[in-house]
């Protein structure tokens, strides 16, 4: 598996793909990718395929290194061993503006959203690469800056009310529901125009009824945006019904990838989940 | 020769930037704050041994303990006066009244005391040691100041790592909402530190003044800066990093005001903090924390 | 509904923003009046244009301080860069600008050009580090400069302009001119600074500053400040924006700095030590960080206060010291700020009572 070529891109046929993802490059190919800190390896032999328009989910006991994968895909963390490629390019060495800018956006499992900002105004910071106006524009508000603004805001807006979220646009972000944040957060990953987003917990925190409405979302965002989705989630019933493919992984390795249904039967994840059966005597 | 005159010379001046250092270390490392008036406690603790000795005509000895008292109880004042209520406010607001804290002393002592130097007497009274026929001179200062910072030192390590009251400052300085929670008695942790720190700072004065013998009210403040980068550079919050930082600070000093520049010594001495910061973000000896996502 | 209380919302921060100017040019109109009235003593005239030159400073370090929540210690630094480099510009153009005005103006933008540059020649290393590690450095840099600008010689002769840092004077032809004399300072420095310039001046900074905070580039830096992590997972080049701050901040600092040079007749490196930079940093504090308005009045009050003061002779900035003391308990101790509205609502009570009593 280390032996890795440019010629190894296209999805491989083995992965539980849908149909319209095969022969397409892949928007994220991780192979091998580890992490140490000090002695201890948090992350060890992470490889990992994601189509074009795949929703494929994450999942293991908690402090099985979850998020720490997150931070090494947008680049928070940089791999002791590994690669990873956004789009076909290599992400070693770059910051983590700089890889988003390649098409990989994120959530935080604990929110971190500008708490002082509307909720348009963070959005508006997502679109940030996207906002076409000079520096000398912006510090003399020259015509441009009022084109480029006036532009900015309709595509917010679209983006809030995408999420159903059109109604607090103009109120700050910390001032939120917890729930709303929480989505608030995805229309700022999406403003950033990606092509896989990364959702770390996007259901914690939810009740019952916001989560089958984030189900719906999330399905919608791929379906809308035809971009990948890859998330960490705990609530069993979301990642079983919205993720087409899922990872397992527990002390920083893969102990099972499948398609839901034979995540559900493995005994391995079953062994993680609920620890070693004792004999049923 | 020369050479070894001056690394002399340095770490005499060195030894008395980490005495004032030590002050800094432990109060950043507990209360979180630049105590901007750290340097101007130096002057009142210098101000007031001249006083005891010269207009009670007391011993030196006596002096320098009225120093100590006078300055231990003003650290405190200020602490609970100007800086408890503002615990748990913005750093900013904090250095803002150390600011005024410190201009407070300054004038107050300019009133006191009159803005003309005053010329203080060195509380050491041994004769220099002369070596290698009279090529190399080693004052009284100079031994009394070293031996006074390294028993500091050793005596703050000794403090924090063993007794009660030091390890309660460690638990603070970790974090203080989980101390609270273990029941240390937050207030009176900082409090305690203050008056160690000011304590310090009242032997660092006496010791400063008997070295450099001008005493004005500005007397404490270039000192106090200086001692605060010397602080910054061996690692902020770490006690033998206020040492050594003080020390190699003291020799750069003497160092390039001997070899290089005088005119320059500022730039050359804030020159090096800047590049060592920029190697070791943390200071020579401090701990880089990783920020957690 | 929506797209009305987008309005309500741009219009409420436009409103702020018009406020400012609005208050600015009021006070300068009034003062102005006044002026030309004769109506303002020799000393009331006197303060007219530092305080626009720290009004201006302020407004710029807050933009720093405030807006992007970097502590910087070494804003005088920048300001005596600006002072100096406009000094030998406006004596160089002497001949080739004969309008003050205009050769004022040429040599506050040269100062800015030169601060700003210097703020980024010190911004690639500095930026690098965060909160009070940046402060200590920037008190460094500040201290640097001034030891490096106390040490500079400048002059014309007869072969033209001669420049050097040194610890010794250099030589020039018979009948050359010292601009820059080393520890001395700037002699002789022509008097070409004006009240109405310095209004220009500040309406440039808040021009500049209010543009910034309200365009992609504000969003992005209140972002970082706001949550470094999530602005640069969005794209942000974090040390770029701080970067751009920083150096549109020096900028606005040197143009400052020159106007307050060319308002004395000599000036000297020491004026732009570490004392100057936290004035600068009080005047952002006591007026709201953040809040531009709060600085212009800020730096405003605490610069005549003093002045103000001077009758009380020796008292003057003992008293001013407690001042700031006083006003930092007031404005940001819980406790305080508790006990004061307690105070207010028995105020209140009295007043009610008496109303009441009035009635009956």
């Amino acid at each position: 598996m280390n032996e890795y070529s440019r010629k190894m891109l296209k999805v491989p046929t083995y992965n539980l793909l849908r149909e319209q993802d095969k022969d397409k490059l892949p928007v994220l190919d991780v192979r091998n990718l580890g992490i140490d800190f000090g002695g201890l390896t948090a992350v060890d032999s992470f490889n990992i395929t994601i189509g074009p328009t795949e929703i494929s989910g994450l999942i293991g006991p908690n402090g099985a290194g979850k998020t720490t994968i997150f931070n090494l895909l947008t680049s928070v963390y940089q791999p002791t061993r590994g690669s990873i490629l956004i789009n076909g390019i290599d992400t070693k060495g770059m910051t983590t503006h700089k890889v988003n800018k390649l098409g990989i956006a994120r959530t935080f499992q604990n929110i971190r959203l500008f708490s002082d900002m509307t909720a348009l105004d963070n959005v508006k910071v997502g679109m940030h690469n996207q906002i076409k106006c000079s520096f000398l524009s912006s510090l003399l508000h020259l015509p441009g800056y009022y084109k480029a603004e006036k532009k900015a805001n309709e595509k917010a807006m679209e983006l809030l009310d995408f999420m159903g979220l059109g109604d607090v646009a103009n109120q700050k972000a910390g001032s939120l529901p917890y729930g709303v944040q929480r989505r608030l957060e995805i229309v700022r990953a999406l403003a950033t125009n990606p092509s896989i987003i990364l959702l770390d917990e996007p259901a914690a925190g939810m009740n019952p009824s916001e989560t089958t409405e984030l189900m719906h979302q999330i399905r919608r965002i791929r379906d809308t945006f035809h971009i990948a989705i890859f998330l960490i989630e705990h609530d069993m019933n979301l990642v079983m019904n919205v993720c087409e493919a899922i990872a397992v992984v527990n002390y920083g390795r893969i102990i099972a990838k499948g398609t839901p249904e034979e995540i559900r039967q493995n005994p391995a994840v079953i062994e993680a989940y609920l620890g070693r059966e004792e004999s049923n005597a | 020769m020369q050479i070894i005159q001056y690394l002399i010379n340095g770490i005499s001046i060195g030894a008395v930037y980490a005495i004032i250092a030590l002050g800094y270390t432990m109060v950043y490392g507990i209360a979180k704050m630049l105590n901007f008036a750290h340097g101007d406690v130096i002057m009142v603790g210098a101000y007031i041994s001249f006083c005891v000795t010269n207009y009670l005509g007391l011993p030196s000895a006596v002096s320098v303990v009225a120093a100590v008292v006078v300055c231990t109880v003003l650290g405190i004042t200020i602490e609970g006066l100007a800086y408890k209520p503002l615990r748990g406010t913005p750093g900013l607001a904090v250095l803002i009244t150390a600011i005024g804290v410190s201009y407070f002393l300054q004038n107050a002592a300019q009133l006191i005391w009159s803005s003309s130097p005053k010329n203080f007497t060195s509380i050491v009274t041994m004769d220099p040691i002369s070596l290698m026929d009279g090529q190399l001179v080693i004052t009284g200062e100079v031994l009394l100041t070293v031996c006074v910072s390294v028993a500091v030192m050793v005596g703050l390590t000794f403090f924090t790592s063993k007794t009660r009251t030091g390890k309660a400052m460690r638990a603070v300085s970790e974090d203080r909402d989980a101390a609270q929670l273990m029941g240390i008695n937050v207030n009176r942790t900082i409090s305690t530190t203050f008056a160690i720190g000011s304590a310090l700072a009242a032997i660092a004065g006496v010791l400063l003044c008997s070295t450099v013998p001008t005493l004005m009210p500005t007397t404490g403040s270039m000192p106090g800066i200086r001692a605060f980068t010397a602080a910054v550079f061996g690692g902020i919050g770490s006690i033998p990093g206020a040492m050594l930082g003080g020390v190699l600070l003291g020799i750069i000093e003497t160092f390039s005001k001997a070899y290089l520049s005088t005119q320059f010594s500022d730039a050359i001495v804030f020159s090096v903090l800047i590049i060592i910061l920029l190697v070791k973000p943390a200071g020579l000896l401090g701990k880089q924390v990783q920020e957690k996502v | 509904m929506k797209t009305k209380m987008n309005t309500l919302l741009k219009n409420k921060n436009a409103r702020t923003n018009a406020l400012t100017y609005l208050v600015v040019i009021a006070a300068f109109l009034v003062t102005q009046y006044l002026y030309s009235a004769d109506a303002l003593s020799s000393s009331v005239k006197g303060y007219l244009i530092p305080i626009c030159v720290y009004i201006s400073l302020a407004v710029s370090l807050n933009l720093l301080v405030g807006i992007c929540g970097e502590l910087s210690l070494g804003h005088a630094g920048f300001m005596g860069i600006g002072a100096f480099s406009g000094i030998v510009i406006a004596a160089l153009l002497k001949d080739t600008i004969p309008n003050d005005a205009l050769r004022l103006l040429c040599a506050m933008f040269g100062g800015g050009i030169l601060a700003g540059a210097v703020g980024f020649v010190i911004g690639v290393p500095v930026l690098r580090l965060r909160g009070d590690y940046l402060a200590i450095v920037t008190l460094a840099f500040g201290e640097i400069l001034k030891n490096i600008i106390g040490n500079t010689y400048a002059g014309i002769d007869e072969s033209g302009f001669h420049m050097a840092i040194s610890t010794t004077k250099m030589p020039l032809e018979t009948g050359g001119k010292y601009i820059i004399n080393g520890p001395l300072g700037a002699t002789g420095i022509q008097k070409i600074a004006t009240f109405p310039m310095g209004f220009v001046l500040v309406l440039f900074t808040l021009f500049v500053v209010l543009n910034l905070i309200n365009s992609k580039e504000g969003r992005a830096i209140k972002a970082v400040r706001d949550n470094r992590i999530a602005a640069e997972s969005v794209g942000i080049n974090v040390t770029a924006f701080r970067m751009k701050a920083f150096v549109v901040s020096a900028f606005l600092a040197g143009m400052a700095g020159a106007l307050f040079g060319l308002n004395y007749s000599s000036v000297t490196a020491s004026k732009f030590n570490f004392n100057t930079s936290i004035n600068i940093l009080v005047f952002v504090v006591l007026g709201g960080m953040g809040n531009i308005l709060g600085s212009v009045i800020s730096a405003t009050l605490l610069y005549v206060l003093p002045e103000a003061l001077r009758s009380l002779q020796d008292y003057r900035m003992i008293l001013y010291a407690i001042v700031l003391i006083v006003v930092m308990l007031c404005t940001w101790s819980p406790k305080v700020k508790e006990y004061l509205s307690v105070i207010g609502d028995k105020l209140g009570g009295l007043r009610k009572k008496k109303e009441v009593g009035s009635h009956e």
